[in-house]
């Protein structure tokens, strides 16, 4: 029975299986069919996409870093320059016990414990083929150190690098300045598709200012890699080394800076560490001779990360030895301004040559009892304008101030550069202030402020109130002074350097605006009465006389605290930051003018005293005597 | 009779290679081309694992293993393993629920068990399943009624749901598939097959429902791979560019910069397709399609030449199933499916789904020699 239903229905059965293999064979080359035309359509038609997808993939760019430009002084002395130094460095995969490697270079004293958790956390997070710094700028003895120790450590390696030194340590810092790592604010103002993070950047001074121009352009090369980026070696023989492409980097460009090494190093000797600054100028060309700010630092010390905290201290320290006087620092000028508002006096028929007032040692406003008093108590008598600039009489400019004007003032201060930047190639340079019926109008909120007070004016022309302006101001405008009017814009830069060829481009002297007077005679007059100041009758002929050149000068002597109606200037008695600061501006020789010096000792008490001999003793050096 | 006297004169024509054939009860055309996909592996895994000779020798141990598996199942008579098909099925369920309690963990799910050797009981499932439905429906007429496909239907989900509880979704989708492919080919009635694809919509929301958070996004991943660049779309990316960028040729044998790179994911096991996109180009992958073809269209003929409804079924389901893990795999890594971590039969590096997959065609060659001794 049973064999016979299964003999009826073994037909049927089988025709419908066989139909059913015939439709899933139907179903399954149509799905096959689907698979072929999404491979075509990937292999074939978009062949050209992936292709340049996996050549993406596998093609990476590293960039080579061009080496940065040398700074040398006027006469090819090197004031920054790249130099090999051994840093040690650490791949992580090839190291066996990464715990007791850390600690041994610990003991040996190549790390600082404080470091540890930091290189862990930097191993950690980049991948275990990149070489990591540990140390940068070993001395010889820890390479010693560590060469001796070398067999013992596996991944960690003594790898010369390039670094900044500076050979001339404290004596240009301020304007060679310094490169660190890219900051934040860095980015923000660097092209960053010429930067590797990695790298350094100047961070003040020269170093800041050219950064452009001594970077350079980096070039890449192109490497394979895998898909962790390490980089794949390549055999020169296969296809694919032909399609990786090079192109290499453009050095920096050297600088050479108008600075006269002798000059700086002298200028910042002479300023002894005490706080204060001295500018020198070529008056001819505008070219800063010098430009020292003390105290100073030594930059070579951001090199070294062992020494982090020396930054901290440099910061903290209250002689502020990172901070640049010289462009930065704002100063009352104080008689030393007098040459120029003499000059102004004779333009404007104010007084004449033989014009004379009689000073008591002191001066009151009409209709007022207030007292101005002169630096010398009992007065200096009857006094011509040669008279009051040589013996820097200020009875004799209180009483013509106000004939003058405040606003009068300030044209002809303005005229010499003064209460503008001088736009050196420095960054953060101050403007300074003389100031004006107008600024007082514009720069006081309540209107009580905003008049301008006959008593201000008074002040005003001795250099002192509202007044400031920053060394290198006041030597720009006694360079202006030295040249009968001739002014210009004082730079450092002396000439670029291409690397390669070597050739050098001089930079062009800027001339700017003419100071006219109507006679000649004038400047001779100003001119001769600062003369008189150093080699005559004047407040500083004890520096000048009996020297072989012919000089002009004249001092300023600056309150820091303002001493009571009733009261004395007493020196012994005061404290040391509130003493007066010195000042001195100068040039040489009087007829052929070489050389324009503004010279500031803060708390120095007397600018013919103090700041007189340095100014003298700079222009000795440049002049050869 | 006429049957009778052709295979005669075959017999006669082949000469003593396949006399030895048939007295191994192997079937020639099908072992040349197990054995030719299985030598391409060989070589593709080479390349695809970095030319490590490590991986190529447990490889070559796997296949050795696997091919004796192969011809010890080849030598079973058909009605022995239709006879111990129930006993297979029910000690695999017992398994199934054994891995459910005390189950070792690999790769984030309980699949494993150590009995000596680890094993996968959802492996054994894979053939257990359409044998034990084929088993079913042996002595029954045909297409069956509605009654027995309610029976046929509790014994293809409940394995089907405790491995998808493992979770292996894949594996779990591959089983129900094979027995459902004895169900389809039983010969149900079409209108069954409609109502079975209208049930789909509602039971894949169901299975949404029951999908891990990975593989949701797996699917979403395939809707828009660009989503997540160097996340759960990476896999996918990464092989488009690969097959892609071996166009017509292939860049060679060792020389694919995505396999060697390591930049396309599971190159060894789930993605080794790719490996051949790329370095064989679409003439090479359409060659491994084409040998699929042969396979897969011996393995219906040796169903249709088939003698009982046991053998027919078995053997279609065998055939078509692996069909389906070449179509699954192929369509996962050219972006087409989501990726549901099949490999591709015969070359992708594993050992249990290859050794499963011999005992299948050593299945058909049993069914193939049967057939020939009838016939005699």
């Amino acid at each position: 029975m049973s064999e016979n239903r299964y003999i009826k229905d073994h037909a049927h059965e089988k025709s419908l299986f066989m139909s059913r293999i015939i439709i899933s064979s139907l179903v399954g080359l149509f799905f096959i069919f689907v698979i072929i035309i999404r491979l075509v359509q990937l292999q074939i038609v978009e062949y050209d996409f992936f292709n340049q997808k996996a050549q993406g993939n596998r093609i990476n760019l590293k960039a080579t870093l061009p080496p940065r430009g040398s700074i040398f002084d006027r006469n090819g002395k090197v004031l920054a320059e790249n130099i090999t130094a051994f840093q040690l460095e650490i791949i992580p995969e090839q190291v066996e016990d990464l715990d007791r490697s850390l600690e041994r270079l610990l003991s040996l004293k190549l790390i600082d414990q404080s470091q540890i958790k930091a290189i862990k956390q930097q191993i950690k997070n980049s991948q275990k083929f990149k070489s990591i710094r540990l140390r940068s700028n070993l001395s010889d003895q820890e390479i010693a150190i560590f060469a001796a120790n070398r067999a013992t450590f596996s991944g960690i390696e003594l790898q010369p690098r390039l670094v900044r030194n500076y050979p001339q340590k404290e004596f240009t810092s301020h304007v060679v300045g310094y490169v660190g790592s890219i900051s934040k604010q860095d980015q923000s103002r660097l092209n960053r598709s010429l930067y590797d993070p990695n790298e350094k950047t100047g961070k003040t001074g020269t170093e800041l200012f050219n950064e452009i121009t001594l970077h350079g352009e980096p070039g890449y090369y192109q490497f394979i890699a895998n898909s962790r980026g390490r980089q794949i070696p390549i055999n020169p023989t296969d296809i694919n080394s032909n399609i990786l492409q090079n192109k290499p980097a453009t050095a920096g460009s050297n600088i050479f800076l108008s600075i006269d090494l002798d000059l700086q190093i002298l200028a910042t000797q002479l300023l002894d560490n005490r706080r204060g600054s001295v500018v020198a100028i070529n008056p001819n060309n505008g070219e800063v001779l010098a430009l020292v700010s003390s105290p100073s630092f030594n930059p070579n010390i951001f090199n070294n990360n062992l020494t982090s905290n020396a930054y901290d201290e440099l910061q903290k320290n209250t002689n502020q030895p990172l901070f640049n006087r010289a462009v930065l620092g704002t100063y009352s000028p104080g008689s030393t301004i007098k040459p120029i508002l003499g000059l102004a006096a004779l333009q404007l028929g104010v007084v004449n040559l033989t014009h004379r007032r009689l000073c008591k040692g002191h001066y009151s406003l009409p209709g007022n009892t207030h007292r101005y008093r002169d630096w010398l108590a009992t007065g200096h008598g009857s006094v011509n304008l040669h008279n009051a600039i040589a013996q820097s009489c200020d009875v004799f400019f209180y009483e013509i101030s106000g004939q003058i004007g405040i606003d009068r003032m300030h044209n002809y201060l303005d005229q010499f550069g003064l209460g503008q930047k001088t736009n050196i190639e420095l960054t953060g340079e101050r403007v300074g202030l003389i100031p004006s019926t107008l600024w007082k109008k514009t720069n006081f909120s309540k209107n009580e402020d905003k008049t301008w007070f006959p008593g201000e004016t008074v002040i005003a022309s001795i250099g002192q109130g509202y007044m400031l302006a920053t060394p290198l101001q006041l030597a720009n405008a006694t360079a202006a002074l030295a040249t009968r009017g001739k002014r210009f814009k004082p730079t450092l830069l002396s000439a670029i350097e291409d690397p390669l060829s070597k050739i050098k481009i001089k930079s062009e002297p800027q001339q700017l605006n003419q100071i006219k007077v109507d006679s000649v005679t004038y400047w001779e007059e100003i001119i001769s009465a600062m003369h008189n100041v150093m080699q005559g009758s004047g407040t500083a002929k004890n520096v000048g006389t009996g020297a072989s050149y012919k000089m002009a000068g004249k001092s300023g002597t600056v309150q820091v605290v303002s001493v009571g109606q009733e009261e004395e200037y007493d020196q012994e008695n005061l404290d040391e930051r509130f003493q007066d600061h010195a000042l001195f501006v100068a040039f040489a020789p009087l007829h052929n003018p070489q050389i324009a010096v503004a010279v500031i000792v803060e708390n120095g008490n007397s600018g013919s005293r103090v700041a007189a001999p340095i100014a003298k003793r700079i222009m000795d050096q440049y002049l050869g005597f | 009779m006429i049957s009778n006297s052709k295979n005669m004169f075959e017999f006669r024509s082949k000469g003593s290679g396949a006399f030895l054939m048939q007295l191994l009860k192997l079937d020639g055309p099908l072992l040349f081309l197990i054995s030719l996909i299985s030598l391409i592996g060989v070589f593709v895994l080479y390349s695809a694992s970095n030319e490590s000779l490590e991986v190529l020798s447990r490889q070559l141990l796997r296949i050795l293993i696997a091919f004796t598996a192969l011809i010890i199942t080849s030598q079973l008579s058909i009605d022995f393993i239709r006879r111990i098909s129930p006993w297979g099925f029910f000690s695999g369920l017992l398994l199934l629920l054994l891995v459910l309690f005390s189950g070792d963990i690999g790769q984030g799910a309980q699949r494993w068990l150590n009995l000596g050797v680890r094993f996968q009981p959802s492996e054994v499932m894979k053939l257990a399943v359409p044998m034990m439905v084929a088993w079913y429906l042996y002595d029954k007429k045909i297409p069956p009624t509605g009654k027995q496909m309610l029976i046929i239907f509790i014994l293809i989900l409940m394995p089907s749901f405790l491995i998808a509880k493992q979770p292996d979704l894949g594996t779990s989708i591959l089983v129900f598939t094979a027995g459902m492919l004895v169900v389809f080919l039983s010969g149900i009635h079409f209108r069954y097959i409609i109502i079975l694809i209208f049930l789909a919509f509602p039971s894949s929301l169901l299975l949404w429902k029951f999908m891990a958070e990975y593989q949701k996004q797996r699917v979403m991943t395939l809707l828009n791979p660009g989503s997540d660049p160097l996340g759960a779309g990476y896999n996918i990316i990464q092989s488009k560019i690969a097959i892609g960028s071996g166009g017509l040729f292939g860049k060679g044998w060792t020389n694919g910069s995505q396999v060697q790179l390591e930049f396309l994911p599971e190159k060894s096991t789930d993605f080794i397709f790719a490996v051949i996109g790329e370095e064989f180009g679409l003439l090479g992958l359409l060659t491994i399609l084409l040998i699929y073809i042969l396979i897969i269209a011996r393995g219906l003929f040796i169903a249709s030449q088939a003698t009982d409804l046991y053998s027919r079924l078995l053997a279609g389901s065998i055939s078509l199933t692996f069909f389906v893990y070449v179509f699954v795999n192929a369509a996962m890594v050219i972006g087409l499916m989501p990726i549901v971590g099949v490999p591709l039969p015969l070359i992708s590096y594993g050992g249990t789904s290859m050794v499963t997959l011999m005992i299948g065609f050593g299945i058909l060659m049993s069914i193939n020699s049967n057939r020939k001794l009838l016939s005699t």
